[in-house]
């Protein structure tokens, strides 16, 4: 077997069989499906039923009763009660919330929408406090046009839904429907994975390295391979076992949240209907679900998938490969934590910089600042990802491809000369013109 | 394995760790390479190694140009040495014995067989960490020795081994030598291998200033001094110093007479004659310089 495979295989295997990377592997997808489910889970829990008290003295809502988990209880008769005695009496109650529409001096609808007043034990849920106002509107909105002598049938009639879908055209002619959010929030996970991938097993293969070095095993294996298959083992070894946990986190939050998502669906589209039901009316209810439904699937259609998952994987170790050159580069110069800050400082600088870019480029996908950073190698691994979601050209994409295979090639060729100098180097001060005296070095 | 060292010469930047350096180390030869820290010795069996190249010059393998997989042929034990501290003890050994080019069966046959002559086989499933100094010491010995190279190369080799496993070793790598193994020592402590080799080459200031078999080098150092041991002089003879010699010392240990002088010529005829008139003789032998007393007044010279 060829010797660098020998070291990939080291590599790999001391990694994966380390306890830390069983727990973060299994840690992963279930934080990863979390930040996918836990919102989608709340905003699926229905409410639990409440009733509120309301003191209705311009007698506006009719003696509506509510909804199926809102109900209504009027104190009553209105006039009867000051809103004093209403506070006492919701105080001796387990009511949710009392409601005091107020009339003031004469019945003026506008007067009234503006001075209701909800008390509430606590603070009183958004849920609650949009389904009175909704309510209280439309009852007023009702009453005025009424008072205008529109007939109540006309009125469920001019009642509208807008929903505005963006379609981008493209040259070809085809039009998509454009779903930008869904988009952004693609390209940052993958920006944000990018990132903490290239930090986490960076500074791994700089540990790596610096462990090697210390403990002087270094010597002994670079008797048997070149200092270069060495470093090149670690690093390949090292990326695979990055793509290993990649690949697993990706299978593993899919399972767990198509699991999770199979388990509360159910009562997700309940929630959509009962929604529905309470704003727009028992008849649109249909249109909304299968609006949800498709929302999702023309967003799925929108993504090139084979592409997204092609490029973020090439990205994905183009970018650990230029970046982890440089740390082994610098693991093999110094011989403890605190020696090697000063050099990763000019290191990790290009890194941050690139999620701060990429922030700003999600905004503005085919902007000038996405053009030339997501072709810069060192910042193109974090930026290209944000961008390739909302379509990036093909010929960008292949430039900043042969720029990054590029780039890590510079790198690694930099970091190779510096690595066999620096592995054998014991007890001397390391500077940066020591780091460029060793990369003349022959032979 | 015949190795020659054919005008070798490596730089680092501006500094010169070896000057046209050449040697010849005959197949089956103990070969010395002695010389102060910093003299160049690291650099030059690096070289030998293939961790680095030369500037200028080559390394010749039985005549052939030393190639890449060369490092097959050879087993080294730098002076800096560790082992992987988390790795279990059969594993690391099997990982360094493939870097050598066994294939594992090969590999775990020998490991195998050297573990059982150490009587270590219960280390296997041990990590490093759990042994102790000496007992790594063995198993980096083991897996330097392994894949039976045609020449080892030991840096500093005795250094950090206590004196049971230095000696332990030191009988395992005669016994290779023995058959057909050429082994090099890299040291600057002389007295450590100067029993045992049989070339040697003194390294000073990144240049060769001795180079060859021992004895000749010996030879060459010889200035016909002679110990003579004379038992219960008589307290009136008379020593006459032969013609032209000189006394080096002169010592009286109860009834035992030792003189050491420094003739002119081998001719040690006079010598005994003069000794003859003291007393009776017991020993008459030539003080030939070790090879630290060699090394000594050889550095000082190359350096004047």
């Amino acid at each position: 077997m060829n010797r660098i495979l020998l070291i990939i295989q080291r590599e790999y295997l001391s990694r994966v069989k380390k306890r830390s990377f069983l727990i973060m592997t299994i840690v992963g997808p279930i934080l990863l499906s979390a930040i996918g489910i836990l919102p989608a889970y709340f905003a699926s829990m229905p409410e639990p039923d409440r009733t509120v008290m309301v003191l209705d003295k311009a007698d506006i809502l009719d003696r509506d009763k509510g909804s199926d988990r809102i109900s209504l209880k009027y104190i009553g008769p209105p006039a009867e009660y000051t809103i004093e005695e209403a506070k006492e009496q919701f105080m001796l109650t387990e009511d949710y919330a009392l409601v005091y529409i107020p009339t003031g001096s004469g019945w003026d609808p506008d007067f009234i929408s503006q001075n209701i007043v909800i008390y509430g034990k606590e603070e009183v849920s958004l849920g609650i406090k949009s389904f009175i106002e909704d309510l209280i509107r439309s009852k007023i909105e009702d009453l005025k046009l009424r008072n205008q002598g529109v007939d109540p049938e006309v009125i469920a009639q001019v009642r509208t839904r807008v929903k505005a879908k963006s379609i981008n055209i493209e040259e070809s002619g085809i039009e998509e429907e454009s779903v930008v959010e869904g988009k952004m929030v693609i390209g940052f996970v993958f920006a944000f994975f990018m990132y903490f991938f290239i930090f986490i097993f960076g500074s791994q293969v700089m540990n790596g390295v610096m462990e090697e070095k210390s403990n002087r095993v270094v010597e002994v294996i670079i008797s048997s391979v070149r200092p270069f298959q060495l470093m090149m083992g670690k690093i390949l070894g090292s990326g695979l076992v990055g793509l290993t946990q990649f690949l697993i986190w990706m299978a593993l939050s899919f399972v767990l949240y198509s699991a999770f998502t199979g388990i509360f669906l159910a009562d997700k589209m309940d929630a959509i209907q009962t929604m529905a039901e309470q704003s727009a009316g028992a008849e649109n209810v249909d249109q909304l679900k299968t609006d949800g439904l498709n929302s999702v699937m023309t967003f799925l259609d929108t993504l090139n998938i084979p592409v997204l998952i092609g490029s973020f994987i090439f990205y994905f170790l183009g970018g650990f490969f230029l970046y982890a050159a440089m740390f082994a580069a610098i693991g093999s110069a110094v011989e403890n934590q605190a020696e090697a800050q000063q050099f990763l400082f000019p290191v990790t600088i290009p890194i941050i910089l690139s999620i701060v870019i990429a922030m700003k480029v999600a905004e503005d996908p085919n902007g000038q600042l996405g053009f030339w950073f997501s072709m810069i190698p060192f910042t193109s691994p974090i930026v290209m990802v944000t961008r390739i979601p909302f379509g990036v050209p093909y010929w960008q994409l292949a430039l900043s491809m042969v720029l990054l295979i590029g780039g890590f090639i510079g790198t690694t060729w930099v970091a190779s000369r510096i690595y066999r100098v620096g592995i054998l180097m014991y007890g001397k001060k390391i500077t940066w013109g020591e780091l460029w005296k060793w990369m003349k070095y022959g032979g | 394995m015949q190795v020659n060292i054919n005008s070798v010469t490596k730089q680092y930047g501006d500094y010169v760790a070896l000057d046209q350096v050449s040697a010849e180390i005959p197949t089956g030869s103990i070969f010395g390479l002695l010389g102060p820290n910093g003299a160049g010795k690291t650099s030059l069996i690096r070289i030998l190694n293939q961790i680095t190249g030369p500037d200028e010059g080559q390394i010749l393998l039985d005549g052939k140009p030393i190639k890449p997989i060369d490092v097959n042929r050879i087993g080294y034990l730098p002076e800096e040495r560790g082992l992987y501290k988390k790795m279990e003890v059969g594993e690391q050994s099997m990982y360094l014995a493939r870097l050598k080019g066994l294939d594992s069966k090969q590999a775990k046959i020998a490991l195998k067989d050297w573990f059982e002559r150490f009587e270590i086989q219960d280390w296997w499933k041990k990590k490093v960490e759990e042994l102790s100094k000496g007992m790594a010491q063995k198993v980096q010995f083991i897996t330097t020795v392994l894949h039976n190279p045609e020449l080892l190369i030991f840096d500093e080799p005795f250094s950090g081994f206590d004196p049971i496993n230095a000696e332990l070793i030191k009988n395992e790598i005669l016994e290779l030598n023995r058959k057909g193994t050429t082994v090099i020592f890299s040291t600057h402590r002389m007295e450590s291998v100067e029993q045992m080799c049989d070339h040697i080459a003194l390294i000073s200031r990144s240049k060769f200033v001795l180079n060859g078999p021992l004895n000749e080098i010996r030879e060459r150092f010889r200035d016909n001094t002679y110990r003579l041991e004379i038992k219960d002089p008589s307290a009136n003879g008379n020593f006459v110093l032969p013609a032209g010699a000189i006394l080096v010392e002169e010592k009286m240990d109860q009834n035992l007479l030792t003189k050491i002088v420094r003739l002119e010529n081998a001719d040690t005829t006079p010598l005994l004659r003069a000794g003859m008139e003291v007393g009776k003789i017991q020993l008459l032998s030539e003080v030939i310089p070790s090879v630290n007393e060699i090394f000594i007044q050889t550095v000082k010279e190359s350096h004047e």
